[in-house]
């Protein structure tokens, strides 16, 4: 059934067609209409979830991996601040190997206070060991939620699924919301190898020595890179059920281009139209967008981009310090690239919700295409000093 | 009055790590008796992560999950609703913490759960202070003492947090203070909490002979004298306002017999042994009150 429906209300669609059993959330703007549609979900008896209203969000993510560890299919959805506060517990919900789903809003972090978009809440968590979903539109929030489960229960590492504030959150877009029955032939019931039982009981997190300790992170890494075929697996079926496919990175126009921009969630899908309409001028230039960061697509990235004459990245966020963190990391993913290197021009734009359209995406790819190298590490677009 | 029987079966083995002597581990072993096998453990940072072992190890015969200092009681509630939202009605989920993850860090997450009234047991074995990482003071920590934050010529200067009061003033079905010094009493306590739905709290008076300084044999006594020289105090509060003094101490003890056999209070001067049952008597005084008042 097509919907015209909000972001945040995608995510809650998501929750509900994934059957889950518990929720356990706090209010955050721009996450709040994720979590009042769930709450008249499940008063009305659409869900059957229990969803336990906590004090905190740092409690949330401690319900949520209580109840996984119990064995059911558990969700929660948080911002910024109160993903920062999680962050202690999102460590945990990972170390313990819980398939948990989560949405996070991307909203910058204060101070000053800000309720409006960008990446360094979720990157802040980049080392956790949680899977990262950045999604372009609110189909595929909705659907990123469905498969979040299906690949989280096969690697036991949990998922976030993020999307931007107001930009994603608060924007109503047409969205398929596809027939449960439909979802359940995809997504079958949770049913761990092992979880808290009376009828076989035993310590989960005890105490690790030195002796044993990097062995279970050595899994958690194996599981990551596992996850990546899982990822392009059920993206694929998805796809062949659904009619949407979704895979690590998403490639537009990049076949015969010489220039690649590299960007995420809705800078993408904005770029898109500026690629258009330099491709129509004649430039030959294409999108690479990364759809997953973590676990990061590196040979995907390598294979569309090595051997270009030209990458661009846009990075909604800054490690302070270093650079934009897209950039960065794309960057690390050539140093043992024995092909040729394409010179890489990093961009920060769009700090703090401040808008990024089709107008500044074409002034830093013709900023770009006229210079042979950067001028330095961090290209600025658009601070005014 | 019916006879009460102390269930035979141990569920807690006799291999873990405890020091001589700990209350803590001793109020466990009483616990599981009364819940029995139906149960799960969520435990924080404390002694007790350490007590049960290491991994794969593990001297209790229940599911046990460790987590974070300051989120036994939310992450017990969040097993409950994982067990209830797929049917599982009939497992009882026990929080098991120390103070410092009670009174201090994990507050919050209590007094969320205890608002909810989430349908779990929370414990707190109080051994006064934070004894895993080596003896600091925590809001437990009685006026007067020595810790390793709070030294001799700078001991505590404040009282014991009031933990029962603060939880009475949730309005829970049941609250308690208990001791192992009188298991009758508290395993009264654990049967009452086990058949009552709801958030319940029992608070344990859990002698440490590491942290406290005084030689192992000492536990069980040092928690009789805290019970006779009126300490700490035996009661209980049903749904915020019945209450009820369950082991009365017509003729006090003088609180230096508890205090001189400790080394955390070898500090203590004739004159702040005054202070202290000062102290003792006032809070007993308006105990009684409210025992008297709120039947
Ligand atoms: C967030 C956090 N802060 C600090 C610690 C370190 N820590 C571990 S146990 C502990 C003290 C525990 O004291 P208490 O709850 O009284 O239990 P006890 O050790 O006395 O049994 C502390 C401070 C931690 N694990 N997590
Ligand atoms: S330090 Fe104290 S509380 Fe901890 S195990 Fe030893 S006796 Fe028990
Ligand atoms: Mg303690």
């Amino acid at each position: 059934m097509k919907k015209v429906i909000l972001g945040d209300h995608a995510v809650s669609y998501g929750a509900l067609l994934s059957r889950v059993q518990t929720i356990a959330a706090y209010p955050i703007t721009p996450q709040t209409l994720i979590i009042e549609r769930l709450s008249e979900m499940t008063a009305n008896g659409e869900s059957n979830a229990i969803f336990t209203k906590v004090e905190s969000e740092h409690s949330a993510m401690a319900s949520t991996v209580g109840s996984s560890a119990s064995g059911a299919r558990a969700f929660t959805a948080t911002s910024s601040q109160g993903l920062a506060l999680m962050h202690e517990m999102l460590h945990w919900a990972a170390g313990a190997r819980l398939p948990i789903v989560m949405a996070n809003v991307n909203r910058a972090m204060a101070p000053g206070w800000t309720i409006w978009t960008d990446q360094n809440d979720s990157l802040s968590a980049r080392d956790t060991g949680w899977m990262q979903i950045y999604c372009q539109n609110n189909q595929e929030v909705l659907d990123s939620i469905i498969l979040g489960y299906k690949v989280s229960e096969q690697v036991n590492l949990p998922t976030m699924v993020i999307l931007d504030a107001f930009f994603l959150s608060h924007t109503a877009e047409g969205v398929d919301i596809p027939d449960i029955k439909e979802v359940d032939k995809f997504l079958p019931p949770y049913k761990p190898e092992i979880k808290m039982d009376i009828n076989d009981p035993r310590s989960f997190g005890a105490l690790t020595s030195p002796d044993v300790y990097m062995e279970f992170r050595y899994k958690m890494q194996e599981s990551m890179d596992k996850a990546k075929e899982v990822i392009t697996r059920e993206g694929k079926e998805f796809g062949k059920m659904f009619g949407r496919k979704y895979g690590l990175v998403e490639e537009y126009r990049t076949e015969d281009a010489d220039t690649i921009l590299v960007a995420s969630a809705t800078v993408a899908s904005t770029a898109r139209a500026v690629i258009d309409e330099m491709r129509e001028a004649g430039q030959k230039v294409g999108l690479l967008r990364i759809r997953v960061f973590r676990p990061f697509p590196t040979e995907e990235i390598v294979r569309v981009i090595g051997g270009k004459k030209k990458v661009i990245v846009i990075d909604r966020n800054i490690s302070f310090g270093k650079t934009g963190i897209f950039f960065d990391e794309v960057k690390g993913a050539f140093y043992n690239y024995t092909g040729n290197k394409p010179p890489m021009f990093g961009y920060i734009a769009g700090l703090g919700g401040r808008d990024v359209t089709p107008k500044v995406i074409r002034e830093i790819m013709d900023d770009a295409i006229k210079k042979d190298k950067p001028e330095s590490e961090i290209l600025w677009k658009g601070v005014k000093l | 009055m019916s006879k009460l029987t102390i269930p035979k079966e141990e569920i807690m083995s006799s291999g873990h790590l405890a020091c001589q002597g700990c209350a803590g581990a001793l109020a466990m072993r009483y616990m599981l008796k009364v819940f029995g096998r139906k149960t799960m453990l969520a435990i924080p940072a404390c002694c007790w992560s350490v007590i049960d072992g290491p991994w794969p190890y593990s001297a209790v015969s229940v599911p046990l999950f460790h987590t974070a200092f300051e989120t036994a009681a939310i992450a017990a509630s969040g097993l409950k609703a994982g067990l209830v939202a797929q049917g599982i009605d009939d497992v009882n989920v026990v929080a098991w913490a120390g103070d410092g993850g009670t009174f201090d860090i994990g507050f919050q997450a209590i007094s969320g759960a205890a608002e909810r009234n989430d349908n779990i047991l929370y414990v707190v074995y109080d051994n006064e202070a934070y004894m895993n990482t080596g003896i600091q003071r925590s809001s437990a920590t009685p006026y007067g003492a020595w810790t390793t934050t709070t030294p001799a010529n700078h001991p505590k200067d404040r009282p014991k947090k009031d933990l029962v009061e603060i939880l009475a003033a949730h309005r829970i079905p049941f609250v308690a203070t208990a001791s192992v010094a009188y298991p009758e009493d508290l395993i009264k306590k654990f049967e009452k909490a086990k058949n009552t739905k709801g958030f319940k709290l029992i608070h344990i008076f859990a002698p440490c002979p590491t942290g406290w300084k005084m030689p192992p044999e000492l536990s069980i006594e040092s928690a009789r004298l805290a019970v006779q020289t009126r300490v700490f105090p035996i009661y209980e509060v049903e749904n915020g306002v019945h209450y009820k003094l369950n082991i009365n101490v017509k003729n006090p003890k003088p609180v230096g017999e508890y205090l001189k056999i400790q080394g955390r209070f070898r500090h203590l001067k004739e004159d702040d042994y005054k202070v202290i049952q000062g102290n003792v008597d006032r809070e007993w005084k308006l105990l009684m009150r409210k025992v008297e008042t709120f039947k």
